[in-house]
């Protein structure tokens, strides 16, 4: 028979398969002989020049147990791992005059000193390195730190070697962790799938049920392609079920999560031009750039602080706070106080004071985007289970805009301030005669107004690039927001920015991003026809301005 | 004013054609074109001030109406490109061939015909207008919130437009141009057309409206902008009239749109961007509210100064734009044209002494 390339190929293998076996002998010749002989001996055949013959010696020592062959694999896996040529001993290896200084990678004593051709680096192959970061994982196992045994659990999780299948089973024996016993089980289970006894594999389908690790969905889809026995099957079909209805909970709770996220984003922004165009009738369309000031706040105090990146954000909240709030009080000293009672008026006008302030920060600063760096403890996820993590970031930025949302409500419902800047949005004639200095209440609240724009700017810099047209972006949505809320009304703007924001994130998986935000657009306006005044709407005579 | 119009359409084209090029009297192509293209910003301010100045709608999408006409006109230019674009292909625009679209969209049919596409230039933001005139106006939605949706409207078009799989281009809109009704665009003489059609276009817009505001429409339009609880009350249809001056409005800026694109040479979506609508306000704001040559004035100048700045002093357009909104709301509510008026009361009110007799609306 003529030698076919398919029959070449497979000598391959057949050459590793002999390095199985040569393995499995050993394992069985193992109670035989002394261990310590058998380390030793092990030892020397990691500089064979076979892989075979080395891979063979991983496993011997792996098999020992020793604590000690865990720093052994390390060093032959990360390359520091050298032999002796006279007596093939392997060793690490220290830079010292003249050559190298010596240490017994595994007893760990000090050998001495010699020049450098005296050793030899031992090399692995990929297939060793798989079996050495396996035999790590085993034996860090039976680390007594809890934290390393549930790294190495994890990282065994979906690991089919049957000595890993014994280590672990070894571990569950003496394993107190809760944490790590669950990976443990979890492992174990997904190693009996493969078993011979039907009654093995549906006790570990059973265990497998609505796991929400991607192996056990994995490894559950292909028993359901090689399983024979109809009750498994049934039971694994059943398990998969469970699993998917688990994962799909896991998803709607993201979703929601995101949503809710875009929408806490969404609320930040109105939320200053709910006071502005809420209590006080002015369409600020510079409100964008205000939030835009914030970030940029945020971005110089970063700067100006560059060894304290994790506490910049506490100055840089009460900094935006400040910047933006006088910035509005200048506006409004300056252009609004004279266009009271014409809103199209403010509107152009603050259109042409967003224009400025743009170029303004294009020309100071610059016309790129600015970085702004995220401290560490807003980087990260907090992990629920396997299928659901929620970031950091945006976690924070949704209590933030909460904890926002609360202040100005307070501030506008228990505060002197906050009376008065009712007393004058109802009536501003009769507030003047009761003795409220009207100006004065128009400059604070459009300053509060923007000062919460230059907070939200603060958040926004966490979550988007931060650049001079990053206002323009969310002018219209937080229009919308307001609009849609309920002009005047501060819980409209809340529920109105988290439904706003829960209903585009629940519409993009079907209709992608852009689409899903012309469908809220389109709503919006058809919703403002059916409801001109919002979702809750201001009642009485401060509702016919 | 219509005096000054056609005294510019008659000797733009003179001094393009007859004068010498070495003549300083001479006028460049480049320069008709320009001309041209101010005339359908001034057609488009001119729509703007008929709904904003006489009926009081600030109207924040304006842009949308120019836009979908600029982009039923692009659509018969690309069809007129025939087999002469990149790919080849004998019906499929170059983007479609592009973007692997099998055939041609259903409403991409019949814009190979002229008429057709001047017909859609009008009604389709024409009937875009009613539909959402229609609702609003039934419903009552007035003042700012009007203008908010207005700018949502043209937002969400933008966003459409922006969309690959809308059929318009995308990104990088309709362009690569050709000819029209078999002229060569690039071409003096077309382009001299081009002008003359805007001319026209803006001094038939313009007497429309003239018409529209001098007749009874136009007074109960007013009456709506001042008063408009009390005319409903006097028995008037408040929201018919609106949507009538709406619609026609709307259809004016399509023309105007429609006049650009082959001026220009492209449509993309960034016609729709709520700046541009905010900033044709502004043109109207300038030149003065309810006159319509205030319009048509606002819109001239501040495009030139815009061509001026950006090529002088690109750092300060934005800064002059910005000041332009916040001086003219503030210290000329009525614009250029109220300015004259401004000034007689000033030096009236100068000699006896007393109260400003005119204070801003």
């Amino acid at each position: 028979m003529p030698l076919s390339p398919t029959s070449r190929s497979r000598r391959l293998p057949r050459l590793a398969d002999l390095g199985l076996v040569y393995g499995f002998l050993i394992l069985m010749w193992l109670p035989l002989g002394s261990l310590a002989d058998e380390i030793d001996s092990a030892l020397i055949d990691l500089s064979d020049r076979s892989f075979d013959v080395k891979q063979a010696a991983v496993e011997a020592i792996a098999i020992g147990g020793d604590p000690r062959a865990a720093g052994l694999f390390q060093a032959l896996l990360a390359g520091d791992l050298y032999a002796r040529k006279d007596d093939r001993r392997p060793v690490l290896v220290t830079p010292a005059p003249g050559g190298y200084r010596l240490t017994d990678a595994f007893h760990g004593s000090d050998l001495g000193e010699v020049e450098r051709g005296a050793v030899k680096k031992i090399t692995i192959n990929n297939r060793m390195r798989n079996q050495l970061r396996t035999a790590i994982a085993a034996l860090t196992l039976a680390s007594p730190d809890p934290a390393i045994r549930l790294e190495a659990a994890q990282q065994m999780l979906g690991d089919a070697d049957p000595m890993v299948i014994e280590a672990i089973r070894e571990q569950l024996g003496r394993e107190d962790d809760q944490r790590v016993r669950d990976y443990l089980d979890l492992s174990l289970a997904l190693a009996s799938l493969r078993d011979e006894d039907p009654a093995v594999r549906l006790a570990s389908v059973e265990t497998l049920a609505g796991s929400l690790y991607p192996e056990s969905r994995n490894a559950l889809s292909t028993l359901l392609n090689v399983e024979s026995d109809p009750q498994v099957r049934v039971a694994a079909e059943r398990a998969l079920a469970a699993t998917e209805q688990r994962l799909k909970l896991n998803a709607a709770a993201e979703t929601l999560f995101f949503g809710l996220s875009l929408g806490s984003v969404l609320v930040l922004a109105a939320i200053g031009l709910a006071i502005t165009f809420g209590v006080m009738g002015v369409i600020n369309m510079a409100h964008g750039e205000l939030i835009m000031i914030g970030a940029y706040t945020t971005y110089l105090v970063q700067q100006a602080m560059p060894g304290f990146l994790d506490y910049s954000l506490f100055v840089a909240i009460p900094a935006a706070f400040v910047v933006a709030g006088l910035l509005g009080i200048l506006i409004e000293r300056t252009v609004i106080r004279f266009l009271y009672g014409r809103p199209l008026e403010t509107l152009l006008a603050t259109f042409g004071i967003s224009l400025i302030l743009q170029q303004l920060v294009r020309t100071t600063i610059s016309a790129q985007n600015v970085a702004v760096q995220n401290p560490s403890w807003m980087s990260g996820a907090l992990q629920i289970n396997p299928a659901l993590a929620l970031t950091y970031n945006r976690l924070y930025i949704l209590f933030f805009s909460l904890i926002v949302f609360v202040a100005l409500l307070l501030i506008l419902k228990r505060t002197a301030l906050g009376l008065q800047v009712r007393a004058v949005a109802q009536n501003r004639a009769m507030a003047r005669s009761m003795g409220v200095r009207s100006a004065r209440v128009d400059a604070l609240t459009f300053g509060l107004g923007a000062g919460v724009a230059g907070v939200a700017g603060v958040a926004l810099s966490q979550l988007t690039n931060v650049g001079p047209n990053m206002g323009q972006a969310y002018i219209i949505d937080s229009f919308m927001v307001v609009v849609f809320g309920g002009v005047g009304n501060l819980w409209g703007t809340l529920v109105a920015g988290l439904t706003l924001g829960v209903a585009n994130k629940l519409m993009e998986p079907w209709a992608g991003a852009v689409l899903a935000k012309i469908l809220v657009l389109v709503f919006i306006i058809l919703f403002i026809q059916k409801r001109p005044r919002g979702l809750f709407p201001q009642r009485g005579r401060a509702a016919d301005g | 004013m219509l005096a000054v119009l056609l005294v510019v359409a008659v000797v733009v084209p003179i001094l393009n054609l007859v004068v010498p090029e070495s003549s300083p009297w001479h006028v460049s192509t480049y320069t008709v074109t320009l001309l041209g293209k101010y005339l359908t910003y001034a057609l488009l301010a001119v729509a703007v001030d008929l709904v904003w100045g006489y009926l009081g709608i600030l109207s924040l999408g304006h842009a949308a109406f120019f836009g979908l006409g600029g982009y039923a006109m692009g659509m018969y230019l690309m069809r007129q490109i025939g087999d002469r674009g990149v790919y080849g292909h004998p019906v499929l625009p170059d983007f479609m061939v592009f973007l692997n679209w099998p055939e041609l969209p259903w409403f991409w049919h019949g814009f190979d015909l002229f008429w057709f596409a001047a017909l859609m230039a009008i009604l389709v933001p024409g009937t875009l207008a009613f539909i959402f005139g229609y609702l609003a106006f039934r419903s009552r939605v007035t003042g700012v919130y009007l203008s908010i949706m207005t700018q949502a409207l043209t937002y969400a078009l933008m966003l459409a437009f922006f969309r690959n799989e809308m059929g318009f281009g995308g990104n990088n809109g309709l362009t690569d141009f050709k000819d029209i009704l078999g002229f060569d665009l690039k071409s003096d003489a077309t382009r001299i057309g081009l002008f003359l059609a805007s001319a026209g276009a803006l001094a038939l817009g313009y007497l429309a409206c003239r018409w529209i505001v001098t007749s009874r429409l136009g007074r109960v339009a007013v009456a709506i902008r001042d008063a408009e609880a009390r005319t409903r009350f006097i028995g008037y249809r408040v929201d018919r009239v609106k949507l009538a001056i709406f619609t026609f409005s709307a259809m004016l800026a399509g023309v105007a749109g429609a006049l650009y694109v082959p001026q220009v040479g492209i449509i993309n979506p960034g016609e729709f961007s709520p700046l541009n609508s905010i900033e044709l306000v502004i043109w109207v704001a300038i030149g003065g509210r309810a006159t319509l040559y205030g319009a048509v004035i606002g819109a001239i100048l501040v495009n030139y100064g815009k061509t001026y700045f950006t090529g002088a002093f690109p750092e300060a357009w934005l800064f002059a734009l910005g000041a332009l909104f916040v001086v003219v709301t503030l210290f000329l509510p009525k614009g250029i044209a109220g300015l004259v008026g401004m000034i007689r009361t000033w030096r009236r009110s100068r000699s006896p002494a007393g109260p400003r007799a005119e204070a801003a609306p």
